[in-house]
């Protein structure tokens, strides 16, 4: 029993810094804008969030500037994409080599350079002592806790003001959102660049609580699994949390299942095979429930053709 | 025309930052690392040998996946399709029929590398066409068990117990060894072969009938499909001829230049990513891409040697690479097709 709650605890922080870039991606393509550089995105936030972190000594100083560069990033896809209309798939995959290569640039200092301030758990006081969930959810650090709210946020603001209106309106048609009046390059600015503070705040999640560490290359894939959730959660925040507590689970049971003589690449393999069976799965259910991702997706909107 | 000049002057600035960018982290001034690029990789004939050694898989990998891009469809694991051509000829070598003789080895070695490389791309071709999946993400996740793969048998089943327990396979026989020129490393049978096929590609693009059915789907997808064109079969058959080719490659590497299976790392230095570069730069045209391709082999000679010489990151190049294809883009190469990756509206 202890051993299926250990498990279960360590998913949630392992599944952390994937809802977090996932929150953001879905945000993104609601607007009808693909960003492919999620994993360029997340480890500059990583490198950045941990270099800060090691000269100023203040975490939470370190997770701000990996949401600012993180953003920033973004906003290189968002004038590629949007103002300058470009090929998005492409766009995307250049913002990825951009941000690995200069991550192991930058990063190349801060190779086994060890963390002295770390974030530290903070149980809840009464809410962890809900049986079963309570130390599962409520025994855990503060990102964790600001991932709960973000998720809840994210929900909310979409369904339910008027900004999550526009948003989805200028992903699903952005020539009748445009004649509404709703400005198409701003709204869709806007959603690539709350994509992009998310991926950051992914990206320093997994370099200053989770590992924490910097490692060249570290993501892993991390940001191509976030595409894959996006997916998967049919671009709803509410569904990215059992799509992110699943891959954390995965990842949990690698490092659960490694002193049972399997080989660790056979492991490291779990992960990769899983995001196709979950694409699958997605799949399955878009052509059963007869939804369909945003409308424009990857469709750069030119107002010339109205 | 104001535009053109803008997107000119946008991508020169692209470039400079990032060369200030390098220069304020490392240190390392612009001219110094610049000349030591062009210089290790052009300004010797050492220099331009390894070069055109590292261009060969380069011009396979970009050839390839120029046939995927011109029809609008998004083959990323070239990697991982490289990977699996050189685990293909290794099986063949160590496990199959080791006593052949050269001239009956060699192009066995080649053709079931093509064979592995094209199977692994029909994965994700297959999943597109049957399951509508993204085949940016699946192909993407395939180089990763590619990777995981490979350094499997290397570090598992395949580790050869003759190499003081380095992580590698027992060496190739003599047999299954390609000829170099000189004391060179360049493998010339796979170059020649690099160069026979982007003739080949040439001439099926613009001159036959499939050619003329990819060049179609990837302009316009809805007039292919009004035309009646079998689009599924085609992308089938686009995703197989580009795995293929990234296959050779790797059978090029592992029989032309290592002699046998080592970690993935070891086999490419990300000839499958740099590739994607290559084939846009070169404009997604056979010819061109042979060029672009010796271009990129040069540059990524220059990053080892920054490496050594300069003390610079094997980072570095991934990031020039990266600045080199925010060029391209903002140059607006590739404006002319514009795919959408998921569903089109005409197939709901």
């Amino acid at each position: 029993m202890s051993f299926i709650l250990e498990i279960l605890k360590a998913t949630i922080p392992a599944g952390t810094p994937l809802l977090l870039g996932a929150l953001g991606e879905i945000y993104t393509e609601r607007s009808g804008i693909l960003n492919l550089g999620v994993e360029g995105m997340m480890i500059m936030g990583a490198v950045s969030a941990f270099g800060i972190t090691a000269i100023t000594g203040n975490v939470w100083l370190g997770v701000l500037v990996s949401a600012i560069v993180g953003g920033g990033m973004a906003l290189i896809h968002a004038f590629n994409s949007i103002t300058l209309k470009a090929n998005q798939t492409l766009s995307g995959l250049s913002l990825t080599m951009l941000g690995l290569g200069l991550s192991g640039l930058i990063g190349k200092r801060y190779v086994g350079v060890p963390l002295l301030n770390k974030l530290h758990s903070l149980p809840i006081y009464g809410l962890k002592d809900i049986p079963l969930i309570g130390p599962i959810l409520f025994d855990q650090d503060p990102l964790v806790y600001i991932s709960y709210l973000l998720t809840f946020v994210f929900w909310f603001f979409l369904f339910n003001t008027r900004f999550g209106i526009e948003l989805r309106s200028v992903g699903e048609s952005p020539d009748v959102a445009d004649s509404a009046g709703i400005d198409v390059s701003k709204i869709q600015y806007l959603a690539v660049f709350i994509g992009g503070i998310m991926a950051g705040l992914g990206g320093a999640y997994l370099s200053v609580v989770y590992a924490p560490a910097w490692i060249e290359g570290m993501t892993a894939g991390m940001g191509w699994i976030v595409l894959a959730i996006t997916i998967f959660s049919l671009w709803r925040p509410e569904r990215a949390i059992l799509g992110s507590y699943l891959f954390g689970g995965i990842r949990v049971l690698q490092y659960k299942l490694q002193p049972f003589g399997i080989s660790p690449n056979l492991l490291n393999m779990l992960p990769f095979i899983f995001t196709i069976l979950v694409l699958m799965l997605a799949s399955k259910e878009i052509s059963r429930k007869r939804i369909s991702a945003p409308s424009s997706l990857g469709i750069p909107y030119f107002r010339e053709k109205l | 025309m104001l535009k053109r000049y803008r997107n000119l002057g946008l991508s020169i600035l692209v470039i400079l930052l990032g060369i200030f960018a390098i220069y304020l982290v490392s240190g390392v001034r612009p001219d110094v690392m610049l000349r030591s690029i062009v210089t290790s990789a052009f300004g010797s004939i050492y220099g331009l040998s390894e070069t055109l050694t590292k261009a060969i898989p380069l011009m396979l990998c970009g050839l390839g996946l120029s046939l995927s891009f011109r029809s609008s469809v998004w083959n990323i694991g070239a990697e991982g399709q490289l990977l699996m051509g050189a685990v293909g000829a290794t099986w063949i070598v160590l496990y199959v029929m080791p006593n052949a003789p050269k001239l009956v080895l060699i192009p066995i070695m080649f053709l079931v590398g093509a064979i592995c490389g094209g199977i692994w791309a029909l994965i994700p071709a297959i999943l597109k066409v049957k399951f509508n999946l993204n085949e940016i993400i699946v192909s993407l996740m395939l180089n990763y068990i590619a990777i995981e793969f490979v350094n499997y048998l290397v570090y598992g089943p395949w580790k050869s117990p003759y190499e003081w327990g380095f992580p590698y396979s027992t060496k190739f026989p003599t047999s299954a060894q390609l000829p170099r020129i000189l004391d060179t490393r360049i493998h010339y049978p796979t170059l020649i072969l690099a160069l026979i096929l982007a003739i080949i590609i040439y001439i099926i693009l613009y001159k036959s009938k499939l050619g003329y059915e990819i060049r179609v789907i990837g302009d316009n997808i809805d007039a292919a499909r009004y035309a009646g064109l079998d689009i599924h079969r085609i992308i089938l058959l686009v995703f197989l001829l580009s795995g293929g080719l990234a296959g050779l490659a790797g059978v090029g590497e592992v029989a032309g230049i290592h002699h046998r299976l080592r970690v993935a790392s070891g086999i490419s230095s990300g000839y499958g990513y740099t590739a994607v570069i290559v084939a846009w730069l070169g404009c997604l045209d056979p010819l061109l891409i042979i060029l672009v391709s010796f271009l990129f082999g040069g540059l990524l000679v220059g990053g080892d040697a920054i490496q050594v010489s300069l003390g610079l990151p094997g980072a570095t190049i991934n990031f020039i690479n990266s600045l080199i294809l925010i060029f391209v883009l903002v140059q607006g190469f590739s404006n002319a097709r514009i795919p959408s990756i998921r569903k089109r509206k005409s197939e709901r």
